[in-house]
């Protein structure tokens, strides 16, 4: 075979080789995307009326958990807190964000605690002790009277990311 | 050559002609030689293989009843109900499995120790170093997989905290060049470890994981083949010279042994004690290789109060532990990969013991003893600061051990090992 009949061989050869390998893998990172029946549960709605002072809540959005805890008045006020009916409320997810452990509460120290690698944060979510790298993160969400919907993004939310705050 | 001899059907003569199975069987065992000069730490890599040939046995039987199903604890079930009180014989199988997989590590270690100290990763050997310690992170990968599936406490935050690792660094590292938050998501198909990551998991444990061991096996193998077995003074064995006097029956003046039959007896006579080890434990002594924590069953909304690895992940635990989370990570990836690059970072020729090696002897020994500090200081609490100290000192003096090695070896002086 002459080099350029070779050449051309090869080339066309590994040219379609190429592309059917191209298609598989892209078929085989599609076939590991989350599910649109588990998207789709990414929703929950709570309500947040019945909530006591420095007593933390814990829902579940999204198989993790949610903290919603009405922060003590002793406590300082901070752009983090998410007023509901008046009142300021810390709601995170209740993942540690170093490595997503939950951290427990602690209400007589007012501050979270994780056991795992030893990080802690304040009733805001903003970090006390190292290793977590950032605050808790504040999930979206949309004020509706004493209801938040989880999962979406209202205005209150889009103001606390524009600002740079939920995490 | 489609010339064949008439011969019976199955005898050696037949079998040959079609296999060469003669030609195999010299290749691979009566004429493959073994330095005289060993001890049974040479036994190690045997043991390794027969472990993991009972690791594949008792998995058969556990993959017949277990049911990936993350769903009302089902696949808890499959494991602490059906296969530990429902089939004959179900905690035989697991309690091998559990032990296996723990042991399997012990010898490891010890086999990735010996090379280490004698020497076998250079002067033709770096292949061998280099497609073992693609075993281990296979190992590790199979091992850690295999965690997850009876889907307890420690399976399920255990998964939650690794697959974390690969959200990468916080966005104000590089510009965020090496923060990767959907890619933990995609790696899991769900916002939490769930269904979508237990059946992935399930599949890696038991098809892809163990396939690529068994070829990275085969590899192992065929890197000694040329090469051959380093000894305990690291000599220079001229095997060509030894095969022909033990083959002339000069068996005394020969430095070598053929594998089979001779070094096989003495593999075999080792794997002996090591079975008797390893089955007191499966009928006795099961437990340590049975976190307490991980007989409940799963539960998204409760971390266990302490959270640790295995033992055999706790030294590069904790050297993740007592950093700040990029600087962490940044160790982490550095502790997994840098046992790789030891054929290159040693740039002594000597292939001798580590305690004829002046400086490399005392570098060998506080390896082997850092890591064993941090195995301990891993498995504490982090929070007792006395402990955290120690294990920070210990996860820094890793560093910094790799960081001398390449220049206490530059100024060592040539050994004149026994010739």
């Amino acid at each position: 075979m002459s080099d350029r009949r070779q050449f051309i061989t090869g080339l066309g050869l590994a040219g379609f080789t190429g592309l059917g390998a191209l298609g598989v893998l892209y078929g085989a990172k599609r076939s590991w995307d989350m599910l649109p029946s588990v998207k789709a549960g990414g929703f929950t709605t709570i309500d947040i009326g019945q909530a006591q002072e420095n007593v933390l809540n814990t829902e579940m959005w999204r198989g993790k958990p949610v903290f919603v805890l009405k922060r003590p008045k002793s406590e300082k006020a901070n752009d983090r807190d998410i007023v509901v009916d008046g009142q300021r409320y810390m709601i995170v997810v209740g993942l540690c964000t170093h490595l997503g452990c939950i951290p427990a509460y602690y209400p007589g120290e007012v501050k979270f605690k994780c056991a795992c690698h030893g990080g802690e944060f304040d009733s805001a979510g903003e970090v006390l002790k190292s290793p977590p790298p950032s605050p808790l993160l504040i999930p979206p969400f949309k004020i509706d009277g004493t209801k938040l919907v989880l999962g979406e993004e209202g205005p209150e939310y889009k103001k606390l990311k524009s600002a740079g705050l939920i995490g | 050559m489609a010339h064949f001899d008439k011969a019976m059907p199955f005898s050696n003569k037949w079998m040959d002609q079609r296999l060469a199975v003669n030609t195999l069987q010299k290749v691979m065992s009566t004429e493959y030689w073994i330095p005289k000069n060993i001890n049974f730490l040479w036994a190690m890599g045997m043991i390794l293989a027969a472990t993991f040939g009972i690791l594949v046995i008792s998995g058969i039987f556990l993959l017949m009843y277990y049911v990936p199903d993350a769903g009302n604890a089902a696949a808890f079930d499959s494991v602490n109900y059906t296969i530990m009180s429902e089939v004959g014989y179900g905690w035989f199988w697991r309690h091998i499995h559990g032990v296996g997989a723990s042991l399997v590590f012990l010898i490891i270690y010890i086999h990735m120790f010996t090379g280490i100290y004698y020497g076998s990763y250079k002067r033709g050997r770096e292949l061998i170093w280099l497609s073992g310690m693609g075993l281990f992170i296979v190992f590790s990968a199979e091992a850690f997989s295999g965690y997850m599936l009876p889907w307890g406490q420690m399976s399920y935050w255990a998964g939650m905290v690794i697959t974390n690792l690969f959200a990468g660094a916080t966005p104000d590292v590089l510009g965020g060049a090496l923060n990767f938050p959907h890619f933990v998501e995609w790696l899991r198909g769900d916002y939490v470890p769930g269904q979508a990551f237990l059946g992935r998991f399930f599949m890696l444990h038991v098809l892809l994981m163990p396939l690529v061991i068994m070829g990275l096996i085969v590899l192992h193998f065929g890197t000694l083949r040329i090469p051959h077995v380093n000894n305990q003074d690291g000599e220079e064995v001229d095997f060509e010279e030894s095969a022909a006097l033990w083959k002339a029956g000069r068996k005394k003046e020969a430095k070598v042994i053929p594998f089979k039959p001779v070094f096989l007896s003495k593999d075999v006579f080792v794997m002996g004690v090591y079975f008797i080890l390893f089955f007191y434990l499966v009928f006795y002594h099961f437990e340590f290789a049975m976190d307490p924590v991980n007989f409940d069953p799963a539960d998204p909304l409760k971390t266990p109060t302490h959270i640790y690895p295995e033992w055999y992940f706790l030294w590069s635990y904790e050297i993740l532990r007592p950093f700040s989370k990029n600087v962490g990570l940044i160790w982490f990836a550095f502790a997994q990969g840098i046992l790789m690059t030891l054929p290159f970072l040693d740039r002594s020729s000597n292939v001798a013991p580590a305690n004829r090696r002046g400086l490399f002897g005392i570098w060998f020994w506080a390896l082997l003893i850092d890591m064993i500090t941090l195995t301990i200081m891993g498995k504490l609490p982090p929070t007792d600061p006395t402990f955290s100290m120690i294990g920070y000192i210990a996860a820094v003096t890793f560093i910094g051990l790799w960081v001398v090695l390449p220049f206490i070896t530059m100024m060592e002086k040539p050994v004149g090992g026994k010739k």
